[in-house]
């Protein structure tokens, strides 16, 4: 299981109860002391893109304010927490997860009103929330990926070597085709390859499935690196110049206001990603597919004495879920960057799988936690170029941190499939 | 405490079918031995049945495919391959030569250089042979591969060292970097006497190496979180911060110059040379196989060391029989970071006197391998650590000499863990029988399935 | 449908757990299989099933011979079965448990329609959830079953998962009904209903194969038993037959069916637990318990499994935090302590599950026999580990304790179960303790096991120990308690001698009220039928058809139910 039952529960054990509470409370405290005290003049925010049809009026706020409120109306969430620890109110599931995103929407409010307060040009939110969506492209895709292992009862960890095949591939593929869907295709080919070595040591040969996971990333890693400096420097021009993806306007759709041109003016993968997302989700909760990996997941003896057969299932679920993390992959090259890098995938493949424990496992829950990523990725560059005075290494490894932060602090108590990572033996 | 899963419908009387079924053949097997057989019985037996022919043909397995990827990523080998049908002796004998060009060069690089006997020999006298180097030049090789090993080794025992606990440590890079940082800040900030200030900094490169392994262990002791995300965020948190350090001459950075480096270390906390000023083998290798007898003694012969294997193997069973869980997770993670720093105190303070932004290399990553290749144990990581070693040192030699990357190191890192870890696969291929329930094998199989 | 089974030989290695076994079913007959544990009856299930093949003999259906690759061969050939441990999975409803596998058959019509994918209900794979539900609710209520397509199954109690299961195998047409021990987890009226139920689907002409190892139970619903033994059939009886018949052909041997003991000598109160409460995410387990054990004598914890048995035994070794209530051994306040500090203090525990909890299966045993004492001497001094005090320790308790073992090298996990728990106990007795907690101390166990390990219990009592028995066998109890507490949903409903008659307990195991507390007290008498050979008691009358009225029956308890025993605890 990903994730190790600790303390026994019910314990006042500090951990487990008071993680919450008191993470609300530094962000509070952040909130005030940090960005309150030292925000001056007014923040703009603008939420119009440089071309689009219908201008949205910007909005000014006067910055040591929205911080100091930020910071108080942190605060009085922490302490609601504080008091549903001690019994005196009950927060059912729902409103517990709208107050940590409250918390997380307040901190950022409070951030930016520091960070852009007095300066003369207003804060995209559009550029912001469409970098976002990008950014967190491969984190979705391999966050859905490891999803679909997960339910079916495998561990997935290879994820990342998934993603860094996939971009390899597909920049070789397309620099050699002249074909961008070609570049794609061959993407998502590399991570069912992976996949599939996954798949058959960790079902057919049992191998402990994180060992395994963590090897196979290893030894992309080492054969990228390897083919990068071995054919694709010396042959930079045939090998890795792949064209990219433009992005691509929904009409009527990507005109909306501040909705249109981020969810509908932008890469071919964002696209994808919806599409993946709406079948993987209706197809686990609504088809037979969908029951079956499940109870394969859950309660693999009962599925097999019903006549499902559990190995098999468990094959064609991790090699299908690999060639969505292929895509993921490919779109660090051909849908972004072009050309290859060596680990170019830095370590988003394992910030997917953080982000279906925090969603819960469910399709939904991993997109949104992958968003919550990808959104510290893009807020770390767009403060960096607005020469926020934070040393550039100390903003880059913040969504590593905040990874931390919310598998340790703000997850609690996820229960993944009961058998996940159990390998399968028939007796 | 968690309800059993429901057990599958298995079989009532006798020993459990889902593990190997010891008792039924193990009275077969004292009959046998109790019959005496034949020593070429024994040989057949003990070459086709034992796991550690099943071993030595997975790395040899690992060895071939590296070598073909060496061979056809070769633009002269490719070449001569597209004209196939044209000269196919020609096609093959150049493969041949880039793979075996490789390994001899990696072999040169790591063992042993026959052309260093020949310039020996050249030299006027012995004396003059001595002292300019010559004679070390001839064991340079090993030398070099103790250099390499001795991190190794010493980070392996890290990952090694929690995998018996059933924590998997990834974070080797993150303590590898804190126990750099403390160590390479008190060998140029501080000033301590001669042989007081190398004790001091290995110590310090421990302590900050524990540190960070400590907080992993804390994190997953009090929250449940799973150490292989926690440490791998950790790995790039503690690469950033290391960068972070560098940037800034009122933090780590050297004065004089821009560049992201430490003052250099100072002289006397340099780790003693072994073998004269030509050999860069140092105290450092000592220090490595001290501790790799240490984790031993720890594992087998004290009372933590068992609390440790038995969280490990049943942390339910552990806790009813009164062990503290969480309290073991920590102490072994921080153990195992402290590992990791000293790994970092022997480069540091043995090779290369300063720290960079990549000073952690890959050892992190190598960590891993050479812990798994070691099977989880500390005879093993020595093992596998000398092995990858001589791998590491000859590969910079490889490079020059025939244009292979060095990357291929790892490549066959990996390819040799992949298939010492399904003997199934290696069997199959190979067609040797499976190796009966001696004890070793079962064993083996307890670190894959756990 | 006529089932005939010949010949069936299976062997494991060089254990040939069938050997040559050879039994029919006729139509509308409920043929019982009868056997203590480790006999093979559940293996020649698993073959008849299609689980796992026979190395011998066949499987003859209407006197044509049938093959089972797969439980969906068996599925399809009308056999339907009913595990000891349900195959359902706890987080999906009744109606996807029932047809997962069979999602797009037709049940609604009397044949097995086409699992194609493009079967009458819906295309392509879609889920037709409201037909299932319809499909469930029917069968359910032809044969009187009711159950709930909607509710989680994991939040149904044990009884309830039982039914689902007989409506998942009835629902894909199964002419044979197999029962896997099917009462080790219902309480007397349960057991009741039941068997209600079985008489129903005989009408309907279904056989049923009832595998037990219960002697009274089976001659109440049989109308043909077959006697395992050692793999092999050693009687058929048609009932009435008697009790010692039945007793000596299961084991072969005349059998004391009771270790004779001698009676209590009580002393001081070691153990007290005053209102003890234990609190969970769903509600409170253990619920405001109490209980004294002496010095010398044997508390009987009697109760169904689920009523918060585990939380207890947890929460007096300090594995599970209590949020109200006290524990105390020999006036030492121990309800903060650790487990370690109880294991010191003198209590000795033998966990319910000996794999999981008990044993580190990969240690070896002589590893084991120390695995609470590791750090004290002889065995440490300091952080040191002196192993030769370990392997004369162990060499020691193996003799002693008669453990079967190759070598004190063993790793545990490879001994069979009577022996592991036989290593549990040398561990724990051979340790100084005031108290020893046993929680279903010989479940799973062969009969030889079992009357060793009571032998020990009772000798632990004469030597002045306060034992605690927690076992949701009543021959247990009976066998060994000095006194008996019935727990009911985290309660004591009630303190009883051991000559109680079982319908009481019965009655006070399914919540019934504390009545006078006067043995003997009338009581309708609904299921009494787990009562052992010594004491004269009201046979349950097979002829008296409803013996539990349909409504405010108190052993189906549809809301407030204890969590079901394999449920996960959260």
């Amino acid at each position: 299981m990903l994730l190790t039952p600790g303390p026994p529960s019910g314990a006042a054990s500090w951990g487990g109860r008071f993680a919450a509470p008191v993470t609300y409370l530094v962000f509070g405290l952040l909130d005030i002391l940090v960005f309150g005290l030292h925000a001056k003049g007014t923040v703009t925010f603008s939420f119009t893109p440089e071309f689009a049809k219908v201008r949205v009026p910007n909005l000014g706020l006067p910055a040591q304010v929205t911080a100091y409120v930020c910071g108080a109306a942190t605060l009085a969430l922490a302490a609601a927490r504080l008091l549903e620890v001690f019994g005196v109110v009950r927060l059912g599931r729902v409103p517990r997860r709208v107050i940590i995103g409250l918390v997380l929407f307040l901190f950022v409010i409070a951030l930016l009103a520091w960070a852009s307060g007095g300066q003369s040009i207003p804060f995209n939110v559009v550029n912001l929330l469409a970098g976002t969506l990008s950014d967190s492209i491969p984190i979705m895709l391999g966050a859905l990926t490891a999803v679909i292992c997960s339910t079916s009862g495998v561990i997935n960890i290879a994820i990342e070597g998934q993603l860094l095949l996939g971009a390899f591939c597909a920049a070789i593929a397309t620099t050699v085709t002249g074909s961008l869907w070609l570049g794609l295709v061959c993407g998502a080919l590399a991570g069912s390859l992976v996949a599939a070595l996954l798949a058959v040591f960790a079902i057919a040969y049992r191998v402990d499935q994180v060992v395994l996971g963590v090897v196979l990333n290893t030894l992309v890693l080492g054969l990228t690196g390897y083919l990068y400096n071995a054919i694709m420097v010396p042959y930079g021009n045939t090998l890795n110049s792949p064209a990219t993806f433009n992005p691509v306007k929904i009409p009527g759709l990507g005109d909306i206001p501040i909705i249109g041109p981020v969810f509908f003016d932008a890469s071919v993968f964002l696209y994808i990603t919806y599409v993946l997302l709406a079948v993987i989700q209706f197809g686990l909760a609504r088809t037979r597919w969908g029951l079956r990996t499940r109870a394969v997941g859950e309660h693999p003896v009962a599925a097999d004495t019903v006549g499902i057969r559990v190995l098999a299932t468990r094959y064609r679920n991790v090699i299908i879920a690999g060639l969505i993390a292929g895509i993921g992959g490919a779109y660090f090259t051909v849908g972004s960057v072009g050309s290859f890098g060596p680990d170019m995938s830095s370590g988003e493949g394992y910030i997917a799988l953080a982000a279906m424990i925090f969603g819960r496992y469910t399709p939904f829950g991993a997109i949104g936690a992958a968003l919550l990523f990808g959104f510290t990725t893009q807020l770390q560059s767009i403060l960096s170029s607005i020469n926020v005075p934070i040393q550039s290494n100390l903003l880059l490894l913040t969504p590593y941190v905040v990874t931390i932060i919310v598998v340790a602090g703000l997850v609690g108590k996820v229960r993944g499939p009961r058998a996940e990572g159990i390998p399968y033996v028939k007796s | 405490m968690t309800t059993p899963p429901p057990a599958l419908p298995s079989p009532e009387p006798g020993p459990s079918t889902t593990g190997p079924s010891a008792a039924p053949q193990a009275e077969d097997e004292d009959a046998k031995a109790k019959d005496g057989r034949s020593f070429g019985d024994f040989l057949r037996e003990a070459v086709q049945e034992n796991t550690v022919t099943v071993t030595v043909l997975a790395l040899l397995s690992a060895t071939v495919l590296g070598g073909l990827l060496t061979a056809f990523t070769n633009s002269g080998v490719l070449h001569a391959w597209s004209n196939f049908f044209s000269a196919p002796g020609n096609a093959i004998a150049k493969a041949w030569d880039a793979a075996s060009g490789t390994y001899v060069a990696l072999f040169e690089g790591s063992v042993f250089n026959p052309h260093t006997i020949s310039a020996l020999f050249q030299q006027a006298s012995f004396s003059t042979a001595i002292h300019d180097g010559y004679l070390s030049a001839v064991f340079n090789p090993l030398s070099e591969t103790a250099v390499q090993a001795t991190p190794l080794i010493l980070a392996g025992l890290a990952v090694a060292l929690p995998y018996q606990a059933g924590l998997f440590n990834i974070g080797g890079q993150s303590q590898f970097i804190g126990g750099a940082i403390m160590s390479a800040w008190l060998g140029y900030a501080v000033n301590l006497p001669f042989f007081v200030h190398v004790v001091v900094c290995v110590i310090g490169g421990f302590v900050g190496g524990a540190a960070i392994g400590w907080l992993a262990g804390e994190i997953k002791a009090r929250t449940g979180a799973h150490e292989v995300i926690v440490t791998i965020m950790l790995n790039y948190v503690m690469q950033y911060f290391l960068a972070y350090l560098l940037s800034s001459q009122s933090l780590l950075q050297a004065s004089g110059s821009s560049n992201a480096i430490t003052p250099a270390i100072a002289s006397d906390a340099h780790l003693p040379l072994l073998a004269g000023t030509h050999l860069r083998i140092n105290a450092g290798f000592l220090i490595a196989l001290a501790c790799a007898f240490a984790v031993w003694w720890l594992l087998n012969r004290t009372t933590t060391g068992f609390e440790f294997r038995s969280v490990g193997a049943n942390a339910s069973a552990s806790r009813v029989a009164g062990m503290n869980v969480e309290r073991n997770w920590s102490l072994v993670m921080l153990i195992g970071g402290g590992l990791a720093g000293l790994a970092a105190s022997t480069v540091i303070l043995g090779t290369d006197f300063t720290l960079n932004p990549q000073s952690y290399g890959t050892y992190g990553i190598d960590a891993i391998t050479v812990a798994l290749l070691g099977l989880g144990r500390p005879g093993g990581v020595v093992a596998a650590g000398l092995l990858f070693g001589a791998l590491h040192a000859g590969s910079p030699g490889m490079q020059t000499a025939t244009g292979t990357p060095v990357q291929i190191v790892q490549v066959i890192q990996a390819l040799m863990v992949l298939f010492v870890a399904a003997p199934p696969l290696v069997r199959a291929t190979f067609r040797l029988r499976a190796a009966r329930a001696r004890g070793v094998s079962t064993s083996m199989s307890k670190g894959w399935n756990a | 449908m006529e089932l005939e089974l010949r010949g069936i030989t299976k062997r494991f290695g060089l254990l040939a757990a069938n050997d040559g076994i050879s039994l029919s079913v006729a139509p509308g007959q409920v043929h019982a299989l009868l056997g203590e544990n480790g006999a093979g009856k559940t293996t020649l299930m698993n073959v008849l099933y299609g689980l796992t093949q026979p190395d011998e003999g066949e499987i003859l259906l209407d006197g044509e011979p049938a093959k089972f690759g797969s439980p969906r061969d068996a599925i399809a050939a009308g056999i339907g079965m009913v595990h000891q441990h349900f195959m359902l999975v706890p987080v999906f409803t009744v109606a996807d448990n029932v047809t997962l596998g069979h999602e797009s058959s037709d049940f609604s019509r009397g044949g097995l329609g086409g699992s194609s994918p493009r079967g009458i209900l819906g295309r392509g794979g879609l889920l037709n959830r409201g037909k299932a539900r319809r499909d469930v609710a029917d069968l359910s209520h032809r044969y009187g079953l009711d159950v709930d397509p909607d509710a989680l199954v994991g939040e149904l109690p044990v009884g309830i998962q039982q039914r689902v299961e007989i409506v998942k195998a009835l629902i894909r047409q199964a002419n044979v009904l197999i029962l896997d021990e099917p009462t080790a987890v219902l309480t007397p009226a349960e057991t009741e209903e039941l068997f209600r139920i079985i008489r129903q689907l005989k009408e309907g002409g279904t056989s049923v194969i009832f595998i037990s190892h219960k002697l009274r139970e089976v001659q109440a619903i049989a109308d043909t038993i077959t006697v395992l033994r050692r793999g092999q059939v050693v009687g058929q009886r048609t009932p009435p037959v008697t009790e010692d018949d039945l007793a000596s052909l299961m084991v072969g041997r005349n059998v004391q069916l009771r270790v004779s003991k001698q009676p209590a000598k009580p002393g001081e109160v070691v153990l007290d637990v005053a209102d003890l409460t234990v609190g969970d995410s769903g509600g409170l387990p253990v619920n405001g318990l109490s209980f004294q054990v002496r010095a010398g004598e044997i508390l009987g914890i009697a109760g169904v499994q689920g009523n918060g048995q585990t939380e207890l035994c947890e929460a007096l070794m300090g594995l599970r935090p209590t949020v109200g209530g006290s524990v105390t051994v020999n006036g030492r306040d121990l309800t903060r302590a650790s487990p370690r500090a109880r294991l010191r203090a003198g209590v000795a525990y033998v966990p319910e599950d000996r794999r999981e909890d008990g044993l580190v299966g990969t240690f070896s045993v002589a590893e084991n026999l120390i695995l609470d004492m590791y750090d004290r001497p002889p065995y440490a001094s300091g952080i040191n580990l002196h192993l030769p005090a370990v392997r004369a320790n162990a060499t020691e308790r193996i003799q002693e304790f008669d453990i079967r073992t190759g070598s004190p090298a063993t790793p545990a996990g490879t001994l069979s179960g009577g022996n592991q728990q036989k290593v549990i106990l040398a561990r724990e007795v051979g340790r100084e303790h005031k108290v020893l907690i046993a929680s279903q101390p010989t479940r799973g166990l062969d009969v030889g096991s079992i009357e060793f390990v009571h032998r020990r219990i009772i000798e632990q009592r004469d030597h002045g120990v306060a034992v605690v028995i927690v076992s949701s066998e009543l021959d247990e109890i009976y066998a060994l308690a000095d006194r008996i507490a019935v727990m009911y949903e985290g309660k004591i409903t009630g303190f009883r001698d051991p000559d109680v008659p079982a319908a009481e307990l019965g009655r006070l195991m399914a919540g019934g009220a504390d009545s006078s507390g006067v043995p003997g007290a009338t009581v309708e008498a609904d299921g009494a039928l787990l009562v052992d050979g010594a004491q004269p008691v009201r046979e349950a009358d097979p002829a008296h058809e409803g013996g539990a009225a349909p409504d405010g029956d108190p052993g189906y308890d549809g809301d407030g139910a204890p969590a079901p025993a394999d449920q996960e605890e959260a």
